[in-house]
């Protein structure tokens, strides 16, 4: 129910966050809303001995368009995220899986940067990122990379992010008016989804069918090849490698995803 | 310990802090103001629910020092004069609280909902209050009471888009 | 125009809405100054012999006070299992587990600290050394592995008789159904946990806040379990957060509490987490059901068995008791011929099970509303039909079933027929009709569930079920209730306030309610089992009329008149001279001299019993399973209503747990025994997004056992909507094939039903059975 001890900073800039991440390492946490470090370390399934704060960091934050894509901050909120008039128009996916999130509560502290480190094969924003094709801004002591959000994530709750880098900003294209569908199961509305699909354009992402967002790659294979959504998404569950946990086995997450996929590709949200 | 200074209920406040100290013990066992409770271990039951700058937050999910600088407001700031808050008057109009323990909680949350929306529909509301959580009430009069808050904070009257929560059916 | 019956708004809300309910955390009080905090160190294993506990790390971490174990509580007498003379004697608990645990969340040992910061830390020091053993779970558990060795055995005792039961019970039926179903176990989980504040006076006194539901009880048990006179102790009770049940007595914490304030010189307090108390307050329901029922092919129903395996966790405790309420309510509302029910109570290494919102009578009532719904479509009959047929003609004289109820009176055709009204029942199976016959892949699904329920029934000593109050007149012109009810959230100080309010003519306001605190209030039944209007409120009312009579004796001294003369005039709260409204005194003016206060009991000749029906309407995604509830239309008939605001909040909260029990709640443990839903993230305690807006219809059938008319309203809804909404699920795709599905009727279940339903009878569209 409380953390552990820990020493706690406010970065006073992002290269100031990046200094005391060099300093720290593995023993120092990076601390933006919160909302998926603050309930792990209260669990004390994590228990760093620095957390260092950018949620002050208002040059961290906000929504820019830049040329093809947008540019969100790494702390940009949920809700904010949700309610950016910008982002409804030119990706309104990723909009309307920020207002997936939890509750308002939580969207109203919770991050984008926090929950794509945070990489929780079941949570809305990764599976978003990878159904828009986008990608992250990571700055580090070694300077600037762009990683896909197809090559970011590497396992269950594990990214390509190095202990001393920040994830600084994420680019989504601009897709404007192009149909997009969200499938979300869940048990109770605030709960990660047991299952979840997100497509637009082509590609379909799966979250919590495997450690980390799937691409449905048979399933996007087929509909290129001219198969129907029906069609396209009998072969979503194939590759994946589904858990088993109260709410799913594998064969009913398998059977989730297909009618989930077909959902999406027909552009319903649910 | 680090020192922190905010605002609460319009009051400043400096004091000196573990890190690990959650701004609902802040609140509750360094400040006294206890009707924010705590209710579960996982950021799932919003008792413990304030405004920090005017954003409903669950305070056990937010450090103490990380309000250092903002603004938070308690049920305990709601009320003024003696007057309730119209959605604490709606909840009492409405039979909108049983047992207590999620009210403060749960007050805040609908203020801040009907904050961004100020008219919602009974589904929204629902969905609105979803990080609140209540054994008691079986949510009925809850959402009553924030339907008739919306209504009451623009004058009353049928609103467009709201579905009035049914009560009685005589039969 | 009385009070009664009107929707008076509560006056405790202002306080509750502003600077909060004062809970047992909340209470700041001058004896509870320097108070220790008290951390619990628990099992995480749910079965093994304890071989040691080294507690010298933890001594040395920061503001560690003392480290308690089992072995420091020797002298205390362990708890005996309840029904002790029933219930096997050896499956005794130590208030700290010392040879063994039996359940994950078993404490171990207490860890003292002048932070509760610094008990977290703290517990993670204690070293305990477990020799794991085979975890002993479900309703037929093996012998192989015992949790009480000297027991012999992991059955804990019988209700009933198996060898009685009768192998020629359904002779004569031309259809006989049977199945084996279960009604799981649940987590009351009341928003406020678990808690103790305790600090012993000088003098040897113990003064204890504690969160209850009758503090009488409490003060009792505490008595008992620290081995010191009952009038040693003092208990207050602070607002309570929800109870349901499972907040009676005390538990071993409490007493550990307490000790340790003694022991160490020092007040004590202590806040479960939310994980403990989703581990260790005790669990509600865990009930196997074998029901066989058997009747005519035109759905008269003659034959109906119960046989009950009660799961009873870890150490028996009042859930090992509930069986024998089931029971009694075996044959529920409805008239058949012949019936056997009884129960085997066994012990698992869960957590132990405990009374829950309806405590052994959802149990019934589920278990015989499946039975008559299977029974409906063996027959092909409407279910709603096949109920009409079968329930009891109404009696307004007081009806003894075959297992001993006495119900006193009910109308239970005309609850069934309400209820169907109110929720256009032809209408409802109309629109199914059309789905099922278009494939729709949303399904409607109609669930109907009489019930009639057991409610203040007292403590079964043979004494009649009563309950005392004290009502007090003040010169300022307010006046003061003590009860010994308890409440936590049914808002007696406003019910009571206004049944004293109409007798006095003091306006509801000026009057305040008192409760809990022993000392004040040294006997008392709490609140429970729907009791407190029946008896608590009639005992409010008795009083202040006796009040007028003493306070008549002294308005004719005060008006040199006779007190036949006199009449009281509410209006006014004041004695006049009978045609001469101006020869009066008030009411409160007659308290100036003496104390004007009258303290009475008052009896009620039995239970009573509260009965409706409850529909539901689900809409089920045959391609997911995904169940969304959409209505829920209840006849919930207590008789005469008092407080129409606080009666529907009762039946709403009611009904919201029992929907959620059907189709969302469980507390799931894995082979091991290791529990998998002890967090709010994970036992998915009903959220507003899951249930509709509830449609209630109004029935009042009084009662002539109190004065009021009135029955318990508080559990009902509970009975009702739970196998309503079961039914309602099946009921969605039983055109599939689907005969029963187990509660709760989650997704995933009613997705591998229609599965299985489609690789027995082949894929099926369109409408077929009823």
């Amino acid at each position: 129910m409380i953390p552990a001890q820990f020493e706690y900073v406010a970065a006073q800039s992002p290269a100031h966050a990046i200094e005391l991440l060099t300093e720290h390492g593995d023993d120092a946490k990076l601390l933006a809303g919160g909302h998926s470090l603050l309930p792990m370390m209260k669990l004390r399934l994590a228990q760093p001995e620095v957390l260092i704060d950018i949620g002050e960091l208002d040059e961290l934050a906000g929504v820019t368009a830049d040329g093809d894509d947008l540019v969100v901050g790494a702390t940009t909120r949920h809700a904010a995220l949700a309610a950016s008039e910008l982002v409804r128009a030119e990706a309104p996916l990723l909009a309307y899986a920020a207002a997936q999130v939890g509750d308002p509560q939580i969207r109203h502290r919770g991050t984008i940067g926090g929950s794509l480190s945070h990489a929780d094969p079941a949570a809305d924003l990764p599976m978003a990122l990878v159904a828009l094709g986008g990608s992250v801004v990571i700055e580090g002591p070694r300077g600037s990379r762009t990683l896909a959000a197809d090559d970011f994530f590497e396992g269950y709750f594990e990214t390509a992010l190095q202990p001393d880098e920040l994830l600084t900003a994420v680019r989504v294209p601009r897709r404007p008016g192009v149909p997009w569908g969200y499938q979300k199961f869940v048990r109770r509305a605030n709960d990660w989804a047991i299952v979840g699909v997100a497509a637009l354009d082509g590609r379909i992402a799966l979250a919590n069918m495997g450690p980390t967002p799937l691409r449905a790659t048979a399933a996007e294979e087929a509909l290129a090849a001219g198969a129907s959504a029906a069609e396209a998404a009998a072969r979503a569950a194939d590759g994946t490698s589904p858990g088993e946990d109260i709410h799913a086995d594998r064969e009913y997450r398998r059977h989730l995803a297909r009618v989930l996929t077909r959902r999406a590709l027909q552009h319903e949200t649910g | 310990m680090t020192r922190i200074e905010l605002t609460v209920n319009g009051e400043k406040r400096s004091d000196d802090v573990e890190p690990r100290l959650l701004l609902v013990h802040y609140l509750r066992d360094v400040l006294g103001l206890r009707a924010a409770n705590v209710g579960c271990d996982t950021t799932s039951c919003g008792a413990c629910t304030v405004l920090l700058d005017g954003k409903s937050v669950k305070s056990c999910t937010v450090l103490a020092v990380q309000a250092a600088g903002h603004e938070v407001v308690t049920a305990e700031g709601l009320s003024s004069g003696g007057q309730l808050h119209p959605v604490q008057a709606a909840f009492r109009q409405e039979h909108g609280l049983q047992c207590g323990f999620c009210t403060p909680g749960m007050v805040m949350a609908a203020v801040g909902l009907l904050s961004e929306n100020p008219h919602p529909t009974e589904e929204q509301v629902r969905t609105g209050l979803e990080g609140n959580l209540c054994r008691c009430t079986g949510y009925h009069n809850i959402v009553r009471a924030v339907l008739a808050a919306a209504d009451a904070s623009s004058g009353g009257g049928d609103q467009p888009g709201r579905n009035p929560a049914s009560a009685e059916v005589t039969a | 125009m009385s009070i009664l019956g009107t929707r008076v708004l509560r006056t405790e809300d202002p306080k509750f809405l502003t600077t909060g309910g004062v809970y047992t955390e909340d209470v700041v009080d001058e004896r509870l100054g320097g108070a220790y905090h008290v951390t619990f160190v628990r099992s995480p294993i749910a079965h093994a012999r304890i071989t040691s506990v080294d507690v010298s790390a933890a001594l040395e971490a920061p503001g560690v006070v003392a480290v308690i174990t089992g072995a420091d509580l020797a002298e205390l007498p362990a708890i005996p299992p309840a029904a002790a003379g029933l219930i096997n004697p050896a499956m005794e608990q130590r208030l700290l587990a010392t040879d063994k645990v039996r359940y994950v969340g078993d404490a171990v040992a207490a860890v003292v600290t002048e932070h509760p910061y610094q008990g977290e830390d703290a517990v993670e020091l204690v070293q305990v050394d477990y020799d794991p053993l085979p975890a002993v779970l479900g309703y037929d558990p093996e012998d192989s592995s015992l949790l009480f060795e000297a027991a012999g055995t992991n059955v804990g005792g019988y209700w009933g008789d198996p060898s009685q039961l009768k192998a020629d019970l359904f002779d004569g039926c031309e259809v006989v159904v049977s199945h084996t179903i279960v009604n799981q176990r649940v987590a009351p989980a009341p928003m406020e946990t678990r808690a103790a504040a305790a600090v012993w006076a000088d003098n040897g006194r113990l003064t204890a806040w504690i969160p209850n539901q009758g503090a009488q009880g409490t003060k009792a048990e505490m008595a008992t379990r620290l081995g010191v006179e009952a009038s040693q102790i003092r208990i207050i009770t602070p607002d309570v957060g929800g109870a349901f049940g499972a907040k009676f007595g005390a538990d071993p914490e409490h007493v550990v509490v307490a000790w340790i304030a003694r022991h160490l010189g020092r007040p004590a307090r202590w806040t479960e987490t939310r994980y403990e108390n989703l581990i260790a307050m005790t669990h509600g329901r865990a009930q196997q059901h074998t029901v066989t029922i058997g009747g005519s092919r035109d759905g008269n129903v003659q034959a109906y068995r119960l046989e009950i395996v009660q799961d009873a966790g870890a150490y028996p405790r009042i859930g090992a008791v509930l069986p024998m309420l089931t029971i009694l309510m075996t044959t529920g509302p409805y008239d058949i011929p012949k019936a056997e029910a009884i129960a085997k109570v066994v012990v698992t290494n869960t957590t132990p099970i405990g009374a829950y919102r309806g405590a052994g009578r959802p149990e019934a009532t589920a278990a015989l509303e499946r039975a008559i719904d299977l029974f409906a479509t063996e027959i092909g009959v409407d279910p709603a039909d096949v109920r009409r047929k079968n329930l009891l003609a109404p009696f307004t004289e007081p009806h003894r079933t075959a297992f001993g109820a006495l119900y006193d009176t009910g109308d239970y055709v005309v609850a069934l027929d309400k209820a169907l009204a109110a929720a256009d029942y032809p209408a409802l199976r109309k629109e199914q009709a059309e789905r099922r016959a278009s494939g729709s892949v949303r399904q409607l699904g109609i669930g109907v569930a009489s019930y009639v329920e057991i409610t203040g029934m007292g403590d079964g000593e043979g004494t009649p079920p009563e309950e005392n109050a004290t009502v007090e007149v003040h010169p300022d012109g307010t006046a003061t209730i003590l009860t010994g009810t308890s409440p936590h959230g049914q808002g007696h100080a406003t019910a009571w306030a206004m049944l004293a309010s109409d007798e006095l003519g003091i306006p509801v306001e000026k009057i305040t309610l008192k409760w809990g605190d022993t000392d004040l209030i040294p006997e008392g039944g709490g609140t429970g089992g729907s009791r407190s209007l029946q008896q608590g409120g009639a005992a409010v009312q008795q009083a202040a009329q006796e009040l007028i009579e003493v306070a008549k004796q002294r308005a004719a001294a005060e008006l040199e008149a006779s007190a036949a003369d006199l009449v009281f005039d509410k209006t006014r709260s004041a004695f006049n001279v009978a045609g001469d409204p101006e020869a009066s005194v008030p009411l409160t003016q007659l308290a100036e001299n003496e104390r004007l206060v009258i303290r009475t009991v008052f009896s009620q000749p039995g239970a009573t019993f509260p009965f409706g029906t409850h529909v539901a309407v689900t809409e089920v995604d045959t391609e997911t399973g995904k169940v969304t509830l959409q209505r829920v239309i209840t006849v919930d008939d207590a008789g005469v209503v008092l407080n129409p605001l606080l009666a529907e909040g009762q039946r709403h909260g009611g009904i919201g747990q029992g929907a959620a029990q059907a189709f969302l709640e469980e507390v799931v443990y894995d082979a091991d025994g290791n529990p998998l839903t002890a967090s709010f993230a994970d036992y998915p305690i009903v959220s507003a997004t899951e249930v509709p807006s509830y449609e209630l219809a109004d029935m009042a059938t009084p009662t002539s056992y109190n004065p009021l008319g009135a029955k318990g309203i508080g559990e009902a809804g509970s009975i009702g909507s739970t196998p309503a909404v079961q039914n309602s699920v099946i009921d969605a795709v039983a055109h599939l094939g689907v005969r029963h599905i187990d509660m709760p009727v989650s997704s995933r279940r009613v997705w591998e039903a229609i599965r299985a339903a489609q690789q027995e009878h082949g894929p099926r569209a369109g409408s077929e059975h009823s």
